[in-house]
Parts: C-alpha cells; structure tokens; sequence
C-alpha cells in the first residue's frame, strides 16, 4: 500500500454522495420518466377480513385514460407466493402471500387490483368506481383469537411455535435465591423511510427481457423470485438500483407490487410506473415489532445469574412474508444479551392477525429483547439491593470468556459465539461518558417539577450475514476506477466507504473512483444490504478484487517498464520503479483491458458490542419526557469511516427514540389502521431530540474478515428501548411506577402514575 | 393521493370571488393557503367541484393597529404575525400562541383566515379569537356582516360561513397594557397538534383584584371553549395559589373530552387542569407548591 499517513481507510472522508444530494441531483425513484409511461394506482382492501364475493370494474375501465384494471382473475389460475428469503421454516410456508387478493383479504391494505392509467391521478379516481362486495369475516386483531382461523387450513391462528436454549433452566430456577418473572412488550410499528417504495417497469416484446429501475437491498434475490412468478428466465431481467432515499430493513424486500408492476408493463407492453404514496406505505410497507414477552431471571442473592427464561410472542400479521420468522427468533436470541448465563431457555410463538405483516426493521428483534432484559435486570437488582451498575458489570462476559458460545437459540441456525470484545470496558465507559457516579444522587429527584432518571442499556448484536458477495474493478481508459458491488446502496454511505477501501489499496486519488452498486446488470450474482453486511461482505469483496486487480496492474506496468514487480511501487495512479521510470494507470488501461473480480465467502458471524446511557427527565403531571443527555458507545472493530459510523448511530438512537417515544401503527377491533398519515403517525425530526452522543471504539477488531470490521449499522438502536425506558422508570421509581410497555407516550406515563397513586391510597 | 377532479379559478376582485362562489351554490370551495383543505382534497375527503383561490384578492394580507383593536386581513399568514415586530406589544398573547402553530413550511402558507374557517378544534388561531371577543368580517352577495368568534364556530370543522361567503377579516380588541396574561399548550412534538391548550388573561384593579378574566381552551371539546365558571372565579378576587387551584379543579370539571388515538380523555381532563395552573400561575407570577 501507499503512504500509510495517506490512507482514507480509518478517515473521515466527507461522503461522495453529498454534493449530489445537497445540490438537489440526487436520481430516485419518483424522478423516472420515459417516452410512453403509464401510472399505476392500487386499489386496498378497506376492510380487515373478507371473502370476497365480485368485483367490478367496468366502470372504471371506460373512463377515459384509463389502460387496464387488473384483479387475480387476469393473473391466471395460479397466484404468484411471495417466497420466504430468510429462515424458510416448512411451517410457515402455508402462510405466505400471495401478490394479489382473490377469494379472500386479510389485512387493510391488501391489493385487490391495480389501475394502469396515463396518469396517477386518472388512476386513482378509476379506483373509486370500483365496485367490491365483501362477505365480512370477524377480525383477528390479538393473540389467541382463535375462532376465526384466518387461513381455512388452519384450526387456530399460530403459525409456529419452538422452543430452544442451553444448560439446565428449569433446574437454575429450581436452585436460584432469586426469581423474577415480568410480561413486557414493543408496540407494532415501522422504519418509515423517507422516500418510500416505487419502480418502473419497462417490457421490451420484442426483446423479452424486463427492466425494472428502482430495486435496492436484495436485487439478485428479488430478480430470481420475478423470474420464476413471470416465467422468464433471470438474465431475461435487470433489477436496477439508483439513489434509495433509507432502506432500514423494510425497503428492497419483495413485496406484492414487486411482481404486479412489471406483470402490468407486459401485459400492456408499456412503461408503468407505481409510487407508493404515504397513506399506502403505513398500510403496506413491512410493519415490525410488535413482540411481547414473558421475561423471568434467577439470580443468586449476590446477583450472579443462573438463568433466563423467555416466552416471546410475535404477532406477525396476515401473512408471513419474505422475512420468515427473524424477528420473533431474534427477539429470542438475543434474550440473554451481553451476560453470562449459563442456563436459558426461549420459546417462540408466532401468531397471525388481520393486519399488515411484519418484517424487519433495523436491529429487529433485538430492540424488543434488549429492552425486556435490562428493564428486568433492574427490577432484579434493585430487589436484591444491588446497584444497578454494578449488577451489571457482575454479569458482562468478560473478554477471557470470548469466544462465547450461544448456540441452541435459533433452531434453524448452526452454532455461533460472540466473538471478540470488552464488554467490561466499553460499559465503563458509556458510565464514564454519562457521568453515572456524579448523577447518582439524581435518579427519582423532583427538581423544578420533573423528576430525573438515569437509565443503562448493554448489547451484543450481530452483524455481517454470509454467505458471500461479489465486486469487479475496472481500471477505465482515462485512468479512473469503476467498482461494482453486489452491496446495494441505501443512503448509508456506502459508496464512499467501498471508495475509500479501493483508494487506498490502489492508490488511485478517491475521486477518480466511481462506485456502482446493487443492479443485477453489474454482477453475475450479488447478495445485497441487510444484517449490517455491507461493509463487513461488501467491503471484503472490493478489497478482494482491488488486490486482485493492484497484482494484474503491476505485471502490465512490469511489462511495460521492463522492471520486476519488486522494484515497482504505485504512487497516485502512477507506477514508478526503482530506476525512475514510471506509467500511469491510464496508459497501462489504454493498452489493456485492466479488470478483477473478486469475491469474500463467509458464514461467521461478528458480534458488535456495547452500552447506552440516558438521562431524562419526566413531567409527573403531564407525562412529558425530555432526554437531558444520551450517550451511545459501540465498539464496532474498525470503522471505516468514522463520520458515516457516527451519523449511522446518532440517526440510529434517532429513530430508537421514536419507538420509544412516538411510532406507534394503531389498529381498531375491526383491523382498522388508524395512522393515515404523516399527522397520525409521529416519527421524531431533527429537531425533537438534540442532544445525542455516540462514541465508537475500535478496541477488538472482527477475526472473520480481512477489514476487522463488524456491522454498525444497528447497534444505535438496539438499546436504545433498554436505557431509555429504564431512564423513565428511575425517574418514577418513587412513584411507584414500573415500565414494561411501549411507547412511554405522556398519556401512558400520567395513567401509569395515576394508577400506582390510586394504589397507594387503596393500600393506604 | 391526488386531488380529485377539479376546476380552479383565481379572481382578481372579492365581488368575483364572490360571485364565483355563489355560482356553483355549495360545490365550490375557498382556497388560501391550501394547509388543511389540500390534504382533504388529497385524502378525497373533501370533493368539490371547483376551488376558488383568493390567495391574489387585494387588501387581505395586512396587519393594522387602531383605536377599534388590531385587524388581520384574511390572508395573513403565521409568519407574517410571527415577523410584525409590533405583536409583541400589540398582543402578547396571540404572538405566543401562533409561535406554537405547527412547522416552517406551514408557517409560511397558513393563513389566519383559513384557520379560522376550517376550525379545528385544537388549532390556535379559533382559540384566540374565541378567548378574546374578536369579531370576525364576511363578505357575501347581499353583503357585509360582523360576527363574534364564539357564534361563527359552530361545532367540530363547522362554522356559519355560508357557501357564497368570504371570512375577509378578523379583529382583536385592543390589548391593555397592564395585562396579566399566559398561554400554555401541550403537544407530542413541537408544532403538533395541540392534546390540550390554555389561553388566559385578566386586568388587574386598584386593589390589585383580577377582573376581566377570559379563559379559553383547544383541543378538549369539538372547538375552542370559554370557561366562564372559571372566569367568575377569578374576577374580583387576588390571584394565590389557592384560587388558581379551584379555578384548576373546576375547569376539569366543565370539560367533556374525548377519546382518541392520541390521549384517553380523562389525560386531556387533567392535562388541562395543569395547563390552567401553569398558566394562571405564570400570569400571576407566582410558584406553586410542587405537586409530585
């Protein structure tokens, strides 16, 4: 490598992607416009649970502009399923769904038809003449509604059930000093992207090959599934990604409209466009969360943990889609967290209901688990008197105990252990960074009529999913440098960071280098942006080829030079000998074709780690919440780009503060969504939480790739539910009060204090 | 969520809005600012056949200060009052208020006029009017006609307007001096809607007695309310701890909320008892004993 004082690898480069953003030219979905293009609207089911009984269409059909309205009947005797991407269990294979509704709609918002007009507008009113009877059915809206089995199949509404874990629970219970058992949930709600979903569709006939621009997160898998629904073969399709305004796990995955726009554009053999709009995104997008859980912890009376037992209960919606069972299994795997608990076991129920289904959204399942645990780690502590901190550090696996297994968890997965770390030092310095010691005296204090709390929140979560991912590097004819990645691009920065990595091991100036990302044209095979593996696989993949292509340039430019390779160095996109000579990339390029592939297989895991801290305060008569100060500390095992690392987790605890705070899908008894928009669903701006910290250490790099990188994209959220809600219920431990439900909204907080009074006084 | 079809007009004079209106009887609506009826129109909960825009008739966009109380032309928007240096003085109250009317771009392109018309019943702007006696102008064919604020809401998003009619102005009485005043408002975010809001003021006498007393709350009942069982509380009496405290106790009584996906309604209740003491206390410049 070059310089080494030169390197970006490590440097906060300012994003390649900013001036394109800030200067208004970033390309998305809703800029897509070509000669001929129709616009589709969607017609969605208004009620919960129905058979359906006809449709009719004529007429919207006469209306003018009006090209087609497409039900289930004009897709054919056999419904396209939605396959499941991730963890496809057998038994929720019955529950997957199919694009469009024909006998019978599950959820509000569920697709019954589309409308395919010259304009959206055109469209949308054509959907109001639309005329649907229903056979009203009776909707499913909570655990163990079991009269009114959704699916006619099925006796009940469970999808799946399993238990798993380690050790001996019943016997550490049994044994233990101390038992806690405690019901905690995470109300349903969603990522909310800013840009929401959309795509255009192009059908050459003449060609057979389909286009859709617009793709993102999973490309290759998506393009794979359309094949088989459209019976094309794959390379008869390209998936193409262009600028994607937030992903945050709900946006890329394969949705009903995914196979119905370019089922449309071949029909019609035109362009159709589709945007989702908001009221349809809260309707249709992934919904997440939504777990509940019955917690219990045993302890011995000097606090040691002997087990954990955890019953998680997931409420998946009416259907399961592309993301199986992961973020029920999630929320049970990561049950016991950072602690050394020898004796855990989980089981998991997934159930369905009349509404939209559920899918991950960034941190999935860890969130909810991190929250159940430290909310009961407290309760824990603070019945056997000791501190809360110093329970904790008590129980943090120590870094002579890593590698530490946890493997039984997730039935479906293969052994795997938290790798490398210092759980210890990391939780001391989020203490450090809080100032835990000089604010003790603080927590529960009424002090100019709000009373303060301090809460802490330890995780571990993984990151880093295998099994691999493909980049091929092309030095251009002027000199410049084209990477493609299979990684998609989701407004995280990637582009910069796959820069950065290919800069420094070509040393070739950041800015001749161009990054392309995540179209299935790019790529024979690429895997995508989930799990926080783009930079971990992704990454990988474009140092494996950078290297490839840094041998391919220095045997041209042995070649030209007429020097061996082991006198040649490369010094800003020239290479230069011993003697003085030199060549520069672009006259090497000129000459030959200069191009690598390379390519980073892996199936380990890599277990960031770390620990949040909270200060707040809460108005006891209005249950306002205000947070005073958050600190975030993550040791992520090399931070590529310490900005983009920062920004990751600052909007991380951003938008963890919002499922605390505000998100929450609503539904009526009848399966109504009740959040029709952006007024009725509260997602926190930049303005609602200003002082927020993040520090990332870099103190144990990952062992499993070449970069020592772990994922970061997560870990500012994880726990963000675990400090904060301990924050809240220090500040009204003198209430009496206990949290275990969310969202902490000032209505909850006041009926929760009004409650513990009421009890009070009774007892009194 | 497009609009739904619809013709559009923009007439240069108030006697052609006017007639434009009357023209297509009840299927045309007022267009300003577009804050709260373009979303409507978007969500196809409003459908009429034509909007007629007002936003360029002349002599609606002022602010102006006289003898007979301050004027608000009907176009006026948020950050026009937000900017008039004068307001300060002019009407505390009112600048407090409208500083919690929802965000920038909405600030921007709300009007006075259209809040008042469209009438929520958390929105600011109808709880002045209403708390303060302001008198409201309509222009319609056969006329001009003056109209209390109280009278002019008549239930939730309802007013007297009729469907020829132009709400062209709205005047607040002048503001005393010596006033003591405050305005307390709670809401899940800055610039939301309003859970619950207080307006309150009072003169003070020579003995130092309040008379006057105007109370005004949003967001608890189906439009803005006056309290007057509060207001006979305060008038004639010194404002302590004691009486804010009954005047609190019987402002959550005269209260009949409802339950919605935002707050239960016994939250708004005693959410507003608590805006109440706030606010009469800061009016007051007195500290309350901490409640817990």
């Amino acid at each position: 490598m070059s310089d080494v004082a030169k390197l970006l690898v490590g440097s906060a480069v300012e994003r390649m992607e900013d001036a394109r953003f800030l200067s208004g030219s970033g390309y998305f979905a809703d800029d897509l416009a070509v000669e001929g293009m129709l616009h589709a609207a969607i017609l969605r089911s208004p009620i919960a649970h129905a058979r359906i009984a006809s449709i009719d269409a004529s007429a919207a059909l006469a209306m003018p502009g009006i090209h087609a309205v497409i039900t289930a009947h004009d897709i054919g005797d056999t419904i396209p399923i939605i396959p499941l991407r991730l963890a496809p269990l057998p038994e929720f294979e019955p529950f997957r769904q199919p694009v469009i509704a024909r006998d019978k709609v599950r959820y509000v918002g569920e697709p019954i038809a589309i409308v395919v007009a010259d304009s959206r507008a055109l469209a949308e009113d054509a959907l109001e003449t639309i005329g649907i009877e229903f056979d009203a059915l009776s909707a499913v809206t909570e655990r163990g509604a079991s009269e009114t089995p959704l699916f006619d199949f099925a006796k009940d509404n469970v999808a799946l059930r399993y238990d798993a874990g380690f050790g001996d629970a019943d016997a550490a219970f049994a044994s233990a000093h101390y038992v806690r058992t405690e019901r905690f949930s995470v109300q349903r709600h969603t990522a909310l992207p800013m840009e929401t979903r959309g795509m255009l569709a192009e059908w050459n006939s003449l060609a057979g090959r389909l286009v859709v621009t617009g793709a993102t997160k999973v490309t290759f898998y998506n393009r794979r599934a359309l094949a088989q629904m459209l019976g094309l073969r794959e390379d008869d399709i390209d998936l193409i990604e262009i600028d994607v305004g937030g992903g945050f796990g709900v946006r890329g995955e394969f949705y009903p409209e995914d196979f119905l726009i370019p089922f449309a554009a071949r029909k019609l053999a035109r362009p159709v466009k589709w945007i989702e709009d908001r009221r349809e995104h809260l309707m249709a997008i992934n919904h997440s969360r939504d777990v509940a859980c019955e917690l219990s912890l045993a302890c011995r009376s000097d606090g040691m943990i002997l087990g954990l037992r955890g019953r998680v209960f997931a409420d998946m919606g009416a259907y399961i889609r592309t993301n199986g069972g992961v973020v029920p299994a999630k929320a049970a795997q990561f049950l016991p967290g950072p602690y050394r608990i020898p004796h855990v076991s989980v089981s998991v129920e997934a159930f369905m209901t009349n509404k939209t289904p559920v899918g991950t959204y960034r941190g999935p399942g860890r969130f909810e688990a991190n929250f159940f645990r430290e909310r009961l780690i407290d309760m824990a502590a603070i019945d056997l008197g000791i501190d809360i901190a110093e329970f904790r550090r008590k129980n943090l696996i120590t870094e002579q105990e890593l590698p530490y297994p946890i493997d039984g968890l997730v039935p479906y997965e293969g052994p795997t252990s938290y790798d490398t770390g210092d759980y210890v030092e990391v939780f001391e310095r989020a203490l450090k960074e809080i100032g835990w010691f000089e604010k003790s005296h603080l927590q529960g204090k009424l002090i100019d009529g709000v009373r303060h709390g301090i809460g802490l929140g330890c995780f571990v979560e993984s990151g880093g999913a295998g099994p691999k991912e493909n980049a091929a590097l092309t030095l251009e004819k002027d000199g410049s440098l084209t990477v493609a990645v299979g990684s998609s691009v989701l407004g995280q920065g990637l582009e910069t960071v796959l820069g950065q990595i290919a800069s420094d091991t070509l040393s070739i100036p950041f800015d001749r280098i161009r990054v392309l990302h995540g179209s299935t044209t790019l790529l024979d095979e690429g895997f995508g942006t989930y799990h926080s593996r783009a930079v971990v696989m992704g990454g990988s993949a474009v140092l494996d080829a950078a290297t490839r292509l840094r041998e391919k340039i220095l045997q041209q430019a042995s070649n030209h030079l007429g020097r061996p390779n082991s006198e040649l160095k490369i010094v800003n996109a020239n290479v230069i000998a011993d003697n003085g000579a030199s060549v520069s990339f672009a006259a090497l390029a000129a000459g030959h074709d200069l191009q690598a592939d390379g390519t980073f297989s892996n199936d380990v895991r890599t277990y960031s780690y770390g620990t949040h801290a909270a200060h707040v305060t809460v108005d006891p008569r209005t249950g306002a919440v205000k947070v005073l100060d958050y600190i975030a500390v993550e040791d992520v095992g090399r931070a590529i780009n310490p900005a983009i690392v920062h920004g990751q987790a600052i909007g991380a605890i951003v938008q963890g503060l919002g499922g605390v705070f505000l998100d929450h899908l609503i539904y009526d008894e009848q399966g109504q969504l009740l959040n029709a928009s952006l007024a009725d669903y509260l997602v926190p701006t930049a303005s609602d939480f200003p002082v927020l910290r993040a520090v990332t250490l870099e103190l144990r790099p990952s062992p499993s790739n070449p970069l020592g990188a772990k994922g970061a994209g997560e870990g500012g959220i994880v726990a963000v539910a675990a400090a904060t809600a301990n924050a809240v219920a220090a500040a009204l431990a003198p209430l009496n009060v206990e949290i275990h439900h969310l969202p902490l909204t000032p209505p909850r907080l006041w009926r929760l204090i009004k409650n513990a009074r009421e009890r009070t006084t009774n007892a009194a | 969520m497009k609009l739904p079809p619809l013709d559009y007009i923009c007439p240069a004079t108030l006697t052609e809005a006017i007639a434009a209106l009357a023209a297509y009887g009840g299927n045309a609506k007022v267009i300003a600012g577009g804050q709260s009826l373009v979303p409507m129109l978007a969500f196809r909960l409003a459908a009429p056949s034509v909007l007629v825009d007002i936003g360029r008739l002349p002599d609606l966009k002022n602010i102006s200060i006289s003898a007979d109380g301050i004027d608000f032309g009907a176009l006026v928007t948020w950050r026009d009052i937000e900017r008039d240096a004068r307001l300060a003085q002019a009407h505390p109250l009112l600048a407090a208020a409208i500083a919690h009317v929802a965000h920038y771009q909405i600030r921007n392109r709300g009007t006075v006029g259209g809040s008042m018309a469209h009438a929520d019943p958390a929105a600011e702007m109808p709880g002045i009017a209403v708390t303060c006696d302001a008198m409201l102008t309509i222009v319609g064919p056969t006329g001009t006609r003056i109209v209390r604020a109280n009278e002019f809401i008549t239930g939730g998003l309802s007013t007297v307007l009729g469907a020829d009619e132009i709400l062209t102005s709205i005047r607040l009485p002048l503001w005393k001096k010596a006033r003591r005043w405050a305005f307390e408002e709670f809401a899940r975010r800055r610039g939301d809607f309003a859970l619950a809001g207080v307006a309150a003021f009072y003169d003070i006498d020579a003995q130092g007695l309040a008379y006057n007393a105007h109370i005004g709350l949003i967001g608890v009942a189906d439009r803005p309310m006056r309290l007057p069982g509060v207001e006979a509380i305060l008038d004639g009496r010194r404002i302590d701890a004691d009486v804010i405290l009954q005047a609190a106790a019987v402002a959550r009584d005269a209260v009949d909320p409802a339950d919605d996906i935002h707050a239960e309604a016994a939250y708004r209740r005693d959410l507003l008892g608590v805006l109440l003491e706030r606010a009469l206390a800061r009016a007051a410049d007195i500290v309350l004993p901490e409640a817990a």
